[in-house]
């Protein structure tokens, strides 16, 4: 139904620039002096019809589900949710939208068929009315805006007006982006915090975020210090960063200065190659080749290495984050002035010493921008740790041991139906909010010193 | 210049600045030589680990493409398969049966021995079955020949992925069923031809029969909906910062949202997906619309980013020529700024496309993993998408499931270089320098 509505939208707005374009080309045929073209009528009868309209149809959208699911509970026989609480409430409410879909377990009790066959009949009402309304509304809109038709009408503007609008509310999204996730992180934190209290999260030394599944379990609490799993975020980190800053280094450093023309080439597209390979990938990588490897050889040389060792993870995590640091160092080097490089080479400086002594230092900002934004990188990423590293928080800075991650955490606590008065879902969005600060710190930081050290050279 | 110089200085006294810059000149071109050697080094690196990655996968997967079949001469037998109860009937039974026919020394009473044998075959063979006597029950009564997939381990057989020499308690085949494949074999059973299932399967526990055409599908909608989404409104967004954007706190504010958005962490944009999307809107999960939605919030910046590049290498000239002419604002920039910049618009969306579609850890937080056998008809239907269909092979035990993550992964980075083929080719093609 909704999607005939929208349709029907369409038709009616279509309708509308038909008509109105054809009555200015009336105009202009009867000698009239037009200010807009006809096309411009035309667009703002299908511009004004479909702009507010289709708001209207998200609005009811969204809230039509929620309040077709509040009729329906509050329409039930009185006595039969007496006993049952708020969780209970929900499942009740579940089991009557499975029915209405038609997928029946067992006997479900009458009063629960009664209520599914009245929640599709409500959908089926809510879903005319859409229609109604919205050939109503647009029939009625294009209406006006045929009377609008006039020599002297400033249907360009009006046009203009519209689109400059719809790119205003586009460039705003960002925002809502921004603040929707601020907004959806800081509820369910503190809801969880509610629960638990926020020096045990931020100070705590133990996570083991088991939820007791009956009363009276040991050991029933759960422990929800976030430092272990900060600690393994930060190892894994630290392996990726010991292996991707000298590499990329070096490499973007012979790269722009060493390298003969045609290895630069075929270098550049196979670290964008490098760069372009999704992390689910690497992770599958990582289980598949280097995680064995690094067993194998530390069995060779009598260490015992974990079977998920920080290691594996973070040393893929840095080929990942190669072409990363090699592309900033790039970009580095070459906003370098010219006349640096010259003075340098002119006083009899070899290519090395140039390199080294006079471009290096001056790019270093821009360098140091590029590995912040690494770490933030390496600190975020997922799927590598998810599929590679471990499930269980140690504290512990040997890198082959097994450690977790605070995105490790927040997938494995969230992956199936657990619902969302939960402390353990609820924990994954205080994890998220501490990974987003995290993250956000730094890169704000690093985008500050890469924009100022640009501006210093141009 | 420089022989002048030099002879200008007929007698170079001892300790000038020309000896010490000779004297240190081996030593400074040495620690030249051992930058180059070190950056050579670092380069060759990463080449290295490209080969070992590409490597790795081709080596795993390619054996995926294919799976082992055997041909056989099965008689429907009324009795197991009566016509008045299809579809249902005993088609495994008329499998084994038939199976227990092509081989010597296996008595059919025997049911140890039959049902070691009827591991022999997929499970999924005895529906390959069903559907053909469903479509037509005149089969039933006669003897019909039908290729269908044997069990993982027999697959992994007929691939040399099982060691024969392994002694047998630690191999998965025993002597005599390795026996009976061998019998197979020699009589011209076995075939193995190309793996279609692998396209055109849904997934399914079993490894032989396992394959990603939901995910395929899955993505296909979560990609369509991503597109349709952060396209409109990444130009949008674009034009309105380049163009009409007044030099004020508000737009300013715009943009470093912007510049952050591009960094934060995929994961959390899951958490926001969660939470708003399936929690307030209460939208389904696992639903590729979700996930679309979700992959296009992340999508907008790089189309934001790529469009105002576009729209800056326009030279300012084709902008005067139409302001000159009398044409709005407006008219500038949508009938002559866009669509010159529309080739470079493409190339960026595409390549923002091609990351959406490996973009993992946000569909595993809005339950895009889950085990799907069926494939998703619409984008509201529960399905997986292709990177999550990789998560979720590499995570199984099953043994079968290894070359199939790999197939699974090759097959993804193939359409990752076909899309970023396209878009190299529609920067080539179109793209004009002024």
């Amino acid at each position: 139904m909704t999607a005939i509505a929208f349709l029907a939208l369409l038709c009616v707005s279509i309708l509308g620039y038909l008509l109105n374009r054809q009555a200015a080309t009336r105009l202009r045929a009867n000698g009239t002096r037009l200010h807009s073209v006809p096309g411009y009528h035309g667009l703002y009868a299908l511009l004004s019809t479909i702009v507010p309209v289709a708001v209207l149809v998200v609005f009811w959208l969204m809230l039509q589900g929620p309040l077709i699911d509040r009729f329906t509970m509050s329409g039930l026989p009185a006595g039969s949710l007496d006993e049952v609480d708020a969780g209970g409430r929900q499942l009740v409410l579940t089991e009557i939208k499975s029915i209405a879909r038609g997928r029946i377990f067992g006997n479900p009790e009458a009063w629960k068929v009664d209520a599914a066959d009245r929640y599709v009949w409500m959908h089926a009402v809510a879903g005319w009315m859409l229609l109604g309304i919205v050939t109503v509304a647009s029939l009625g809109i294009v209406g006006f805006a045929r009377s609008c038709v006039a020599a002297d009408f400033r249907a360009r503007h009006g046009v203009e007006r519209i689109t400059s609008g719809l790119m205003l509310f586009c460039s705003t999204i960002a925002i809502f982006t921004t603040l929707g996730i601020i907004a959806a992180l800081l509820f369910e934190s503190i809801r969880f915090f509610e629960r638990v209290p926020i020096t045990e999260f931020l100070f705590g030394l133990n996570w083991e975020p088991q939820i007791p599944l009956r009363e009276d379990q040991i050991a029933a609490e759960g422990a929800f210090g976030w430092i272990p799993v900060f600690l393994g975020t930060l190892v894994i980190t630290v392996v990726a960063l010991f292996l991707a800053v000298p590499v990329g280094l070096l490499s973007a450093i012979y790269l722009n200065e060493f390298a003969p023309s045609r290895l630069r080439a075929v270098a550049k597209p196979v670290l964008e190659i490098l760069a372009g390979v999704p992390t689910v990938v690497y992770g599958f990588f990582a289980i598949l080749v280097v995680a064995p490897a690094i067993r194998s050889f530390g069995a060779t040389l009598g260490i015992p290495v974990s079977p998920n060792t920080a290691l594996a993870a973070g040393s893929v995590m840095g080929i990942m984050l190669i072409p990363f640091i090699s592309s900033f160092t790039d970009d580095a080097l070459s906003a370098v002035p010219k006349s640096l490089r010259d003075g340098a080479l002119a006083l009899g400086a070899t290519r090395a010493e140039t390199v080294l002594n006079v471009l290096f230092p001056a790019a270093i900002p821009g360098i140091v921008g590029g590995i912040l934004l690494a770490i933030s990188r390496a600190i975020g990423e997922t799927m590598i740790v998810v599929m590679a590293a471990g499930l269980i928080a140690s504290l512990t800075i040997n890198p082959l041991d097994s450690v977790t991650t605070v995105t490790v955490q927040i997938v494995t606590l969230l992956i199936g139906d657990t619902s969302f008065d939960n402390p353990k879902t609820l924990a994954a969005f205080a994890l998220g909010m501490m990974l987003f600060i995290v993250t956000l710190a730094i890169n704000v930081f690093a985008l500050r010193i890469v924009r100022k050290y640009r501006e210093a050279y141009e | 210049m420089a022989d002048v110089t030099a002879g200008s200085d007929p007698n170079p006294k001892t300790g000038s600045t020309g000896d010490v810059v000779r004297a240190s000149l081996a030593r400074r071109n040495r620690k030249q030589t051992i930058l180059q050697v070190l950056g050579l080094g670092a380069i060759s690196f990463a080449f290295l680990m490209l080969f070992i990655l590409i490597a790795s996968l081709v080596s795993t997967g390619y054996q995926a493409f294919t799976q082992t079949h055997i041909t056989l001469e099965v008689f429907i037998d009324p009795e197991e398969v009566p016509l008045e109860r299809l579809p249902r009937g005993g088609f495994d039974d008329v499998l084994d049966a038939s199976l227990a026919a092509m081989l010597e020394g296996v008595d059919p009473n025997d049911r140890a021995t039959m049902r070691a044998l009827g591991n022999l075959l997929s499970n999924g063979a005895q529906f390959k079955l069903r559907d053909r006597v469903v479509e037509d029950p005149d089969l039933v009564g006669q003897t019909v020949t039908i290729a269908v997939p044997v069990s993982d381990p027999y697959d992994q057989l007929n691939k040399g992925l099982i060691d024969r020499e392994t002694p047998e308690q630690y191999r998965r085949l025993k002597d005599f069923e390795i026996a009976w494949f061998d019998q197979l074999t020699a009589s011209d059973a076995i075939s193995e031809p190309l793996n279609i299932g692998l396209i055109s399967n849904p997934d399914s526990r079993f490894p032989e029969l396992a394959g990603l055409k939901g995910a395929l599908i899955g993505s296909f909608w979560a990609l369509l909906v991503c597109f349709l989404i952060s396209f409109p409104l990444g130009i949008g967004a674009a034009i309105y910062l380049e163009e009409f954007a007044p030099k004020n706190k508000f737009s300013d504010f715009v943009e470093v949202n912007i510049n952050n958005l591009a960094a934060v962490p995929s994961v959390v944009f899951g958490l926001l997906a969660l939470a708003v999307f399936i929690g307030w809107f209460g939208l389904p999960r696992s639903a590729p619309f979700v996930g679309g939605m979700t992959l296009a919030l992340m999508t907008m910046p790089t189309i934001i980013i790529a469009t105002r590049a576009a729209l800056k290498a326009v030279p300012p000239s084709i902008r005067e020529a139409a302001l000159g002419v009398g044409a709005s604002k407006h008219q500038v920039v949508f009938g002559h700024v866009l669509p010159l910049a529309m080739p470079g618009i493409l190339t960026g969306t595409i390549i923002g496309l091609a990351q959406a579609l490996g973009e993992t850890a946000p569909l595993l937080l809005i339950g895009m993993n889950a085990f799907i056998t069926s494939a998703p008809s619409g984008p509201f239907d529960s399905a997986t998408a292709l990177p999550t269909q990789i998560f979720i092979w590499a995570d199984s035990p099953e043994r079968g499931f290894v070359s199939r993550t790999s197939a699974a992964i090759l097959v993804l980075l193939g359409f990752l270089i076909t899309m970023n083929a396209v878009s190299i080719f529609l920067r080539n093609k179109f793209e004009r320098s002024w």
